[in-house]
């Protein structure tokens, strides 16, 4: 290399290459994740006795074969979108909170009353106050949790834990006993929501309004954060409390805020289960949205936005394990094991962002 | 007959022998992991080391006709995957959280996966200790047969806090749980502290699970543990991290779980729902009692949860 | 509820003479290959409920024309309408056994209602005329007779007149079967009582071995229960050295020593005559019920601790059942009584097995110990 050519070749490349390097440094732990899954998981199929292959290509077709594998898929992540953004918003303010599925629950049971009580209204009316009534008691009951880390220090990420299953036992024995309705003798539930109040699906589609719910408040959390003095504040109270602090920022209402913003997205999960799923709350609602919702959040680091794609492709994996029953005879944990796996290779690939900067970069 | 004798003293009876029942794998868990704690790392996976313990404990026993080679099997399993978690975990911006439920997925899923096969089949159990050879009545005899891996247990229990504060290993652990670089400055490793530790928690919650398919309730299934590996993690912090303490814990988990079917063989019926929530309540309660755990508490420095 | 039992009676009892007659004339048989649709809750191998179905299930596929897809654990959420969807559209069923109880509504629904040429059979729930499409049936059976059975067979075989029975949820099905133990042994020594554990979930391993122990220290000798899967109740028995009296499917392999006999399910029985219909272009049956008689239910093999006055008795009462004589659910003399004391069948009234009355029952009778978890 002549010396008088490299300066020149430093000062036009360098930017471009910046990018591509920073585009790589982005890249590199969802690919090198995404390569261990497969190959990981193919090698536990093998093991089994199945062709990888023909697995792989079950589960592309279960979850985004054709438009019914979509719609399954789509009416899958619908809940999960919520159950992320459960995690991710209390997130921005830097608290760990794993106690959605509680949240979900209580949301569910108080959407399920709000809708009995207000039963012969319309649903113009009836469904913002259902939705009212499950975001508050959602919204509360992870606040609490923010609650107890501001006033006495309890680590968030237990407590939630801990009123999670708190949570579960109220709404088990809300169901069963106050709130039962007298006819659901074989299956102890609440009553039903009458046909007007159910949530229809999306013209066209046969997946219901939960989904456009779950997006749209994933881009309005995006907007607040990114575009909003609010959003900005949540982030310096989450990097940097005491800097926060110092600059006058009202942490403590900052992150029991975010937490409650979470906790009214499990809450609305939960209603959406009730209003356009079940029709009533009962033990169907605790099928694991707000565990696998913790997943989807961390995979997706905490990015809101980023929630709805992962959701999607937890959704479509889920969805396909009921074809790679019925064809091959594969258990549905297999579908499970595949889906622990991708979490495990992508937190555990964490480790490989920032590698290849700390590398390559900077010359 | 003898057992219309045993009326309402029946009651304390049952629950203790209810609590002994419960509380083991409980016992095993809260154990491992408060090793694993107290040297800095958190471990929330334990649910499904837990469930592939059972598994392989109950697979092997299966299959060679020996329980005790069935809990060596567990510890083994739970082993690895401790180990696993361990080294995840050290590498840089590793979640330990988020890791440990990744985890509890994948393994509880592959135990699922794997034991399809052990749900039909019969295992045989570990033999119990019987303690009431001296009386006549099947239900004091009963509730005095004391599964070994209890024993075990109560053994582990004070060998682990006699290793904790008596035994160099033991002190550098703490050393690394508590402030890394202070233990830099002494010339330790954390990361190999940590990951030792790690592993033989995963070896404790999996004997833990043997506990649960090879005891009571003494068989395999899919609705095996319902949450007994996270639940331990609320035990350990109940416990204030100390290993003496969580024998203690684990009872009053375990007897808190079994109360509501003695209360019920006696009639009494309400809120049952409600007693299944009591031990996450007192255990809350406990929380913001205590305050942010402090080093007079034992909880130690460098735990995610306490910082 | 309005009485609509007269209705589905003859309703059932026209459906099936209208198949006894189809099945009877050669020229009707057709062989249209059929695929069948079967999901299940839990796993196929659970030593109950899950094993009852799939044992019809199997025995479906060794009938000509008839593929069966099957598919396990899925829950009571959005994913089982899913999987019916799944199995209409991909494998091209055209009867579907959606299984478990929290399947019926709405996903059972939804899905008859968007695909009306496809013939749903769900087990236990509550058809009902008019309010439900004609494309979708239930099925259940009279298990509470071989309970009954049970209950005399354990009356001879209990020393300490205590029997125990572990219950997962208190629905009406679960106390006819907890009633109608009781009543059975009762039938042969009155001063036997019943102690009733509900542990609150259809399946907790854990729960239910401690409520077995829990009922053993209180001199219980006879445990049976009403849980998805008996195998941990069966088995703490057979360690303790008590008796035991199965579910479901026959638990007889786990406890060789106290097994005494069991309840069990025959689903062969109505998936065969409602695959007979799908192939044949019938109408669906819409409501089957059965007990003994039907062959919906059976009695297991009885165990070497079953004694022959325990036999002879329960086989006397059982002939009486197979020829429709006999009624469990009577108030007799003085009327029936709750364990609370109030009457709950009048005295001289008898409810046949078809009653609405029992599809509600609320009450624990006489001679059980506990009571309805509130």
């Amino acid at each position: 290399m002549s010396t008088a050519a490299m300066p020149l070749a430093a000062a036009s490349a360098s930017p471009l290459r910046q990018r591509a390097l920073a585009l790589a440094d982005a890249l590199l732990p969802a690919l090198a994740a995404l390569a261990i899954a497969v190959l990981g998981f193919s090698a536990a199929v093998a093991v089994a006795g199945h062709d990888p292959v023909e697995v792989w290509a079950l589960i592309f077709r279960g979850g985004f074969g054709d438009a019914f594998a979509w719609q399954n898929t789509l009416q899958r992540a619908a809940p999960l979108i919520l159950t992320g953004l459960a995690v991710a918003l209390p997130a921005q303010a830097g608290r760990v909170i794993i106690g959605s599925e509680g949240a979900l629950v209580l949301g569910g049971l108080a959407a399920a009353a709000a809708g009995t009580v207000l039963a012969a209204q319309g649903a113009w009316l009836a469904w913002p106050l259902m939705a009212l009534a499950a975001a508050l008691v959602g919204g509360a009951w992870i606040a609490l949790a923010g609650w107890l880390r501001e006033w006495r220090e309890v680590n968030e990420t237990i407590s939630s834990l801990l009123l999670s299953f708190i949570a579960i036992a109220l709404f088990n024995q809300a169901v069963e006993t106050v709130l039962r309705d007298p006819a659901s003798l074989n299956k102890p539930s609440t009553a039903p929501l009458p046909d007007t109040l159910m949530l229809p699906p999306l013209p066209g589609l046969d997946v219901h309004w939960g989904l456009v719910l779950g997006i749209v408040l994933a881009l309005l959390a995006w907007g607040v954060m990114r575009l909003t003095p609010l959003g900005l504040a949540l982030r310096v109270a989450g990097g940097n409390p005491r800097a926060a602090l110092g600059v006058g920022l009202r942490v403590p209402l900052l992150t029991i805020g975010a937490c409650a913003a979470g906790g009214a997205c499990a809450g609305l999960a939960g209603a959406v289960e009730v209003a356009a799923v079940h029709g009533a709350a009962n033990a169907s609602l605790m099928a694991g949205y707000g565990y696998t919702g913790i997943l989807i959040a961390f995979a997706a680091r905490f990015s809101p936005t980023g929630v709805v794609p992962v959701a999607i492709l937890v959704g479509g994996i889920a969805a396909s394990g009921s074809l790679l029953q019925r064809r091959l005879g594969l258990p549905e944990a297999s579908v499970q094991v595949l889906l622990g796996v991708a979490f495990v290779a992508l937190i555990g690939c964490e480790t490989l962002r920032g590698r290849l900067l700390a590398r390559f970069g900077g010359r | 007959m003898d057992a219309n004798e045993l009326g309402w003293w029946g009651v304390p009876l049952a629950i203790l022998g209810g609590a002994i029942r419960v509380g083991t794998p409980l016992l095993w868990v809260s154990l491992g992991e408060t090793v694993t704690e107290k040297a800095g790392r958190i471990n929330l996976g334990l649910e499904g080391t837990l469930l592939m313990g059972a598994m392989a404990a109950y697979g092997t026993a299966f299959v060679t006709g020996n329980p005790w080679l069935g809990v060596l099997a567990a510890a083994g399993v739970g082993l690895l995957l401790g180990l696993l978690h361990g080294l995840l975990c050290s590498l840089n911006r590793v979640n330990d959280t988020a890791m440990g439920i990744a985890l509890m997925l994948a393994g509880s899923g592959l135990a699922f996966w794997l034991g399809k096969p052990l749900i039909q089949p019969s295992a045989p159990d570990l033999p119990a200790i019987e303690l009431g050879g001296f009386t006549d009545q099947p239900a004091v005899r009963a509730a005095l047969a004391i599964s070994p891996l209890f024993v075990l247990g109560l053994v582990l229990a004070f060998g682990v806090h006699a290793a904790l504060g008596h035994t160099r290993f033991g002190l550098r652990l703490r050393v690394v749980g508590d402030s890394e670089p202070a233990a830099r400055a002494f010339g330790l490793q954390p990361v190999l502290y940590r990951v030792v530790a790690t592993a033989f928690g995963g070896a404790c919650a999996g004997v833990g699970g043997a506990s649960l398919s090879l005891v009571v309730p003494g068989a395999w299934s899919e609705a095996l543990s319902s949450g007994q590996g996270v639940m331990a993690v609320a035990l350990v912090i109940f416990a204030r991290w100390d290993p003496r303490r969580c024998i203690w814990a684990a009872l009053l988990f375990g007897g808190a779980s079994a109360i509501s079917p003695a209360l019920q063989a006696l009639g009494y019926t309400q809120g049952y729902y409600l007693f299944a929530a009591l031990p996450y309540v007192l255990t809350l309660a406990l929380l913001v009692g205590l305050g942010k755990p402090g080093p007079k508490h034992g909880a130690p420095g460098e735990l995610s949860l306490n910082r | 509820m309005q009485d609509r039992q007269p209705m589905n009676r003859r309703h059932a009892v026209a459906a099936a003479g209208a198949l006894l007659a189809s099945a009877a004339a050669p020229w009707a048989r057709a062989q249209t290959p059929l695929t069948v649709g079967v999901i299940y809750v839990g796993p196929k191998g659970d030593f109950g409920y899950n094993q009852a179905q799939a044992a019809a299930a199997a025995a479906l596929k060794k009938l000509p024309g008839i593929k069966v897809v099957e598919e396990e654990s899925v829950p009571e959420t959005v994913a089982v309408q899913k999987s019916m969807e799944a199995m209409i559209r991909q494998d091209g069923a055209g009867l579907i056994f959606p299984t478990s109880f929290g399947y019926f509504d709405p996903h059972m629904l939804a899905m008859a209602a968007k695909y009306p040429k496809v013939r749903f059979a769900h087990c236990g729930g509550l058809w009902t005329q008019g309010k439900h499409p004609a494309n979708t049936g239930s099925y259940f059976g009279y298990i509470d007779e071989c309970q009954y059975l049970a209950g005399v067979v354990a009356a001879h075989a209990t020393k300490g007149k205590r029997l125990g029975f572990i219950a997962a949820k208190p629905i009406p099905q679960v106390l006819r079967n907890i009633n109608a133990f009781t009543m059975g042994a009762r039938s042969v020594d009155p001063t036997i009582t019943t102690r009733v554990i509900f542990t609150g979930e259809w399946s907790m391993p854990v729960k239910e071995a401690e409520a077995s122990t829990s009922l053993i220290d209180q001199g219980v000798d006879v445990l049976t229960c009403h849980v998805d899967s008996p195998k941990v109740i069966m088995e703490t028995a057979e360690r303790r050295g008590v008796f035991c009296s199965g579910y479901h499917a026959s638990q007889a392999a786990l406890a060789p020593k106290g097994y005494l006999t069991g309840a069990e399910w025959d689903w062969s029985t109505p998936y065969g005559l409602l695959v007979k219909a799908a192939q044949t272009g019938a109408p669906h049956p819409n409501f089957l019920r059965g007990g003994l008689k039907d062959g919906y239910v059976k009695m297991s093999a009885y165990g070497p601790a079953a004694s022959a006055a325990a036999k002879a008795r329960a086989d006397g009462i059982k002939a009486q059942m197979m020829k429709g004589s006999f009624v469990i659910f009577a108030g007799g003399k003085a009327g029936l009584k709750d364990n609370k004391g109030a009457t709950v069948i009048a005295a001289g009234q008898s409810l046949a097995q078809t009653a609405p009355e029992l599809e509600r029952m609320g009450y624990l009778v006489e001679g059980v110990i506990g009571s309805i978890p509130g």
